[in-house]
């Protein structure tokens, strides 16, 4: 019995001893790559990060050191309750300004382009994307008002927001659920998705003149629009994720000249990045035969608006990628850069290949990295 | 504060009263009702078990809390009075828990998942945690259908002496804007039948402060926040009857269950997001029956049957989120029948057949109603020889599954992802083994081992939910071993007795074919398949120690202690992966709990530790993953006072007394320090 005694007072001792206190996650950094000299500094990689998790996360690729930078934002910003938040959609800089939309934290993280320190921040609800003109960013939105005749239905819009206050200063109402925006030509190009209204899916692309800030077109296009990107010729290329059934996931090419559809390209895409002519694209599609995700690379030449080559991955790298989630393509070296999200619920791998398609160095990145904006050493781009 | 302040006047006024009534104490004998109980003759390994006053006197909400403090159990808390409340036994996954109440299952085809947090502890009378199955060949087929059980068993009547009735009602108050009051009414209508009726009432806005807190690497604060816990709110009512009978030889019980509740969900706490707006509500309704004779000296026969009735309404009204509006409706249907025969004294063999009927619909669009027929089929042996007890058991499963064809929509109108065809049939035939033996003839020290191969079905989630569920899934398999000993010792000397009880079991788990979602069909957008894939190895060793003694002749003394050390390891994917061999998401490596408790005389004191140890919430075992233990004291004094004819209790308990702030799942916080007060009244 004495022991027990002894073994309570060992106990209490123990249990009543104060816990460790949280620290703020440290940034870890690992060195890739040797140093190049190619005018641009470095890119940044957003980590979207699991809904609910609040772990989207911010990296840092520095060209002049070859160093690898995972989790900025906490050492940037320690006193930021809650870091940087919940699902990362989209990255971009401007000005003197990196803007990450992070999606379910309902706002735009503005931060010093060069240091990621914080700002200030955008309260934008079930923010998506986000581009800029003049002195206004633009971003899309989810949250339009609800109508609830006859059924419940909630038109998206375009927040328009004054980059030196950092408030939204006006709105345009755009289709349901946009997603991706491009700005040309005096007009915004939103590729509306409807990805709350399936089966109803939105397949048009929304038209606003900047100067009035009004939808002035509607664009038929085709189911669940989600990407856009404008070429040098003036064409746009939109994706559309397909209703994941009889219509599956296809390129599309719009004139902005006529505002009309011409064709599309009998190619899936999940994401793309548009360097010069040469338009990078992958896509994963789940097969039930195989009880996997099939997923494809390939260019697309956007003057001859044809499939140059279906793999841009030539070692065979890309049988060890599971869910390509990003892509960017250096503009100076060409070197291509896709991230692998695996199971969503591990750290994902940034993969770097060269021009030649030979995998040059991986890294270990935060959980589903996905975004990517590149920091060029003269300011703005 | 308010809570604070409402408590200390409620326990200043309850003890006066308890001191004024004191004269007519000489009633009350205190010690009456802790006598300890055996453990039962016929299981080869018993059970971990909470009954009676040590039950009560556990600082317990619902049944969920109370589980906590055995060995060998994860409970994932989403927090707060009305959150989700799962549990998990050694690490195999919420879906591989039966639960039964008063001898039968409560099912949930739908997600598998039973919520404990829904089930009061008011009238529950004990709850056994069985590993394995019970190791009791005389149940139906289903006892034998599940990796771990729990039993929730609630209070049969006794009427002392001449008594015709006995009311009991309790009303607690405390934190959370906690109201709730529950009477229960036992009346006896002849000398062998009684009914029962409880009525529980609860209301809660489920409001409290929490804290995240972050310091630099010099240990001075990064950033501290605190804020209120929104859409919490739980308001509930449970009605429940039943009548018992006693027959020659035999027994019978019938009851009816209803419960009604509307629900906040809190959801996570992320950045710029304080307040979550879904609501949940549910209505369950269960009635069964159970009949149970010897029909001869050698054979022995038990019939259940079961109907429930589930509707869950969950709604999601905020405006800036995608609208979701969903109701779901399960029936379940179950009859069952068991034989037990002894060949000898020491030799008997059990048959046992089950069926059961589950349907599902939803106001999901396409939704394919699917139904499930389920033919059990179970075979047992127990036999004492010498020093052995043994066990061996058959379970067949034969599932039948069929979808309703959708005929509103043409095969192009269908939504993308709706699955045609159905399922194939499952047979399963798994068997169980359970053995111990005693070494010494006059010491009660016991080795024991089973070995155990189950299943669980995929659930109508899993399979059907659009877009995410697929129809061919397999079941998932577990297969477990077992190896443990328990030492019991029992000292009387005079009006003073002790008593020592030590288990330790060690075990490893595998389970194999395990559902897990993966991300699939189209990138770009956020979607997850569900498919056979995963793979973990589970290694683990249960202590349970617990002592009872009288130290004078008015008092007992208990003590409890529980502990687990698991390694659980996901070998889903790759070994080129991080997540290899990392240890599963959630699952600690160390967690323990401590209770103390003492009676004296019309007084008792509780006390009881939890410790959950450091754990992942991600299978890859790295820093950003990575989750500090947490800890909760919790107190309890409980003083027994006569207030005229009427015997009461009070008990006002302090919960985590050090207000730890801590999440048992990610972003989720717990509550703090909270208090409550309880007021028992029998006659």
């Amino acid at each position: 019995m004495k022991n027990i005694y002894l073994f309570l007072v060992f106990a209490f001792l123990v249990l009543f001893s104060c816990r460790e206190e949280m620290e703020v996650f440290k940034q870890e950094e690992e060195t890739v790559a040797g140093s190049e000299d190619i005018g641009i500094s470095g890119f940044y990689l957003l980590n979207e990060g699991n809904m609910g998790s609040n772990k989207s996360t911010l990296d840092y690729y520095d060209y002049g050191t070859g160093d690898y930078n995972r989790n900025i934002f906490g050492s940037a910003n320690p006193s930021v309750p809650k870091e940087l938040g919940d699902v990362g959609n989209d990255i971009k800089i401007y000005g003197e300004k990196l803007y990450a939309v992070i999606n379910c934290s309902n706002k735009v993280e503005v931060m010093d382009k060069y240091t990621a320190k914080r700002i200030g921040q955008i309260n934008i609800p079930n923010c998506r994307y986000i581009r800029f003109e003049g002195r206004y960013a633009y971003v899309t939105s989810y949250a339009g008002p609800v109508e609830l005749n006859p059924e419940y239905k909630q038109l998206g819009y375009v927040a328009k927001v004054d980059t030196a206050t950092l408030e939204v200063v006006d709105r345009c109402m755009t289709g349901f659920q946009p997603d991706e925006l491009e700005i040309y030509g005096g007009r915004i190009y939103v590729a509306n998705s409807g990805g709350y209204m399936f089966p109803n899916y939105e397949s048009t692309v929304s038209v606003i003149d900047i100067a009035t800030f009004t939808e002035i077109d509607r664009i038929e296009v085709a189911r669940n629009l989600h990407h856009l990107r404008i070429d040098r010729h003036g064409m746009l290329w939109v994706t559309s994720r397909g209703d994941y059934y009889t219509q599956p996931s296809r390129l599309y090419y719009i004139d902005t000249g006529t505002n009309r559809l011409i064709d599309s390209l009998n190619i899936a895409v999940s994401n793309f990045h548009l360097d010069g002519d040469s338009l990078y694209i992958y896509s994963v599609e789940w097969s039930y035969v195989t009880m996997s995700n099939t997923v494809t690379y390939g260019i697309v030449d956007v003057n001859k608006k044809e499939i140059i080559t279906h793999n841009f991955i030539t070692d065979g790298t890309d049988a060890k990628i599971k869910i390509p989630y990003g892509i960017i393509v250096n503009p100076v070296t060409k070197d291509i850069y896709v991230t692998d999200a695996k199971n969503y619920v591990s750290p994902g791998t940034l993969y770097c290949f060269g021009s030649d398609g030979k995998q040059k160095w991986n890294v270990r990145t935060g959980d589903i990295p996905a975004h990517f904006v590149f920091l060029y050493e003269t300011s703005d781009k | 504060m308010n809570s604070r302040k409402a408590f200390t006047a409620c326990a200043l006024i309850i003890l006066a009263i308890s001191v004024a009534a004191q004269n007519s104490l000489d009633s009350l004998l205190p010690l009456k009702e802790v006598t300890v109980v055996g453990e039962r003759y016929r299981e080869v390994i018993p059970s971990q078990r909470l009954s009676g006053e040590r039950l009560e006197a556990l600082n317990s909400f619902s049944v969920a809390d109370a589980i906590r403090y055995f060995s060998g159990v994860q409970i994932k808390d989403y927090g707060g009075i009305g959150g989700l409340k799962t549990v998990d036994i050694r690490s195999m996954g919420t879906n591989h828990m039966g639960v039964f109440y008063d001898g039968i299952e409560l099912g949930n085809a739908q997600n598998g998942q039973v919520d404990l947090g829904k089930f009061s502890l008011d009238n529950i009378e004990e709850i056994s945690l069985y590993n394995g199955q019970k190791s009791e060949i005389f149940q139906s087929a289903k006892d034998f259908g599940s990796s771990g059980s729990v039993y929730l068993r609630t209070r049969r009547p006794k009427f002392y002496e001449n008594k015709k009735f006995n009311v009991r009602s309790f009303i607690r108050g405390g934190s959370f804007d906690l109201i709730n009051p529950s009477v229960l009414w036992e009346q006896k209508i002849c000398n062998n039948v009684a009914s029962s009726v409880n009525i529980e009432f609860l209301d809660a806005s489920g409001k409290y402060k929490f804290r995240y807190r972050r310091v630099l690497s010099d240990g001075s604060t990064a950033w501290d926040t605190t804020a209120v816990r929104e859409n919490g709110d739980l308001r509930a009512i449970r009605v429940e009857g039943g009548l018992n009978g006693y027959i020659e030889g035999g027994k019978w019980d019938a009851k009816a269950y209803f419960y009604d509740s509307d629900r906040g969900i809190p959801g996570a706490i992320v950045n710029n997001v304080w307040k979550h707006y879904e609501r949940q509500s549910d209505r369950n309704f269960f009635t069964q029956g159970s009949f149970q004779k010897k029909l001869s000296d050698s054979y022995d026969f038990l019939a259940n049957v079961k109907y429930a009735n589930d509707r869950m309404h969950y709604i999601n009204p905020d405006s800036t989120l995608m609208y979701i509006n969903n109701t779901f409706l399960q029936q379940e249907l179950y009859v069952s029948v068991a034989n037990k025969y002894s060949l000898t004294g020491n030799w008997d063999i059990s048959l046992s057949s089950d069926y059961q009927y589950n349907i599902l619909d939803a106001s999901l669009r396409d939704f394919i109603y699917p139904k499930r027929h389920t033919f059990l089929l179970s075979s047992a042996t127990a036999f004492e020889y010498w020093r052995i007890k043994a066990q061996g058991s058959v379970l067949g499963t034969f599932v039948f599954e069929d979808v309703k064809k959708i005929e509103r929509y043409s095969d192009d109108e269908l939504l993308p992802g709706v699955q045609r065809g159905t399922p194939d049939d499952k047979r399963e035939i798994t068997p169980a083994v359970f053995v111990s033996y005693k070494p010494f003839h006059c010491k009660d020290f016991n080795l024991r081992a089973f070995y155990k191969h189950i299943f669980r079905m995929p659930t109508f989630n899993d399979l059907y939910y659009p877009e995410i569920g697929y129809i061919h899934l397999e079941p998932e398999y577990t297969i477990q071993y077992n190896l443990g000993f328990m030492y019991d010792k029992e000292i009387k000397y005079g009006r003073k007795f002790s008593r020592f009880l030590v288990k330790v079991d060690a075990y490893y788990n595998e389970v194999d074919n395990k559902i897990v979602a993966v991300p699939g069909k189209s990138g770009g957008l956020y979607r997850w398949m569900m498919i056979n894939f995963g793979y973990v190895e589970i290694r683990g060793i249960d202590v349970n120690v617990r002592t009872t003694f009288n130290p004078f002749p008015d008092g007992v003394f208990n003590f409890n202690l529980s502990y687990t050390y698991q390694r659980a390891q996901d070998f889903t994917y790759s070994d080129e992966e991080i997540s290899y061999g990392g240890q599963l998401p959630y699952i600690p490596w160390h967690n323990g709990s401590v209770i103390l408790n003492g009676i004296y005389r019309w007084w008792d004191i509780n006390y009881s530790f939890l410790y959950s140890g450091e754990r992942y919430h991600y299978s890859a075992n790295i820093p950003i993953n990575y989750e500090r233990p947490w800890y909760t004291h919790d107190m309890s004094v409980g003083k027994k006072f006569c207030f005229g004819k009427f015997n009461c209790k009070v008990t006002a308990e302090i919960n985590n007394l050090l207000d730890q702030q801590y999440d048992v799942v990610l972003n989720y916080p717990m509550p703090g320090r909270n208090y409550k007060i309880i007021l028992k009244t029998e006659i």
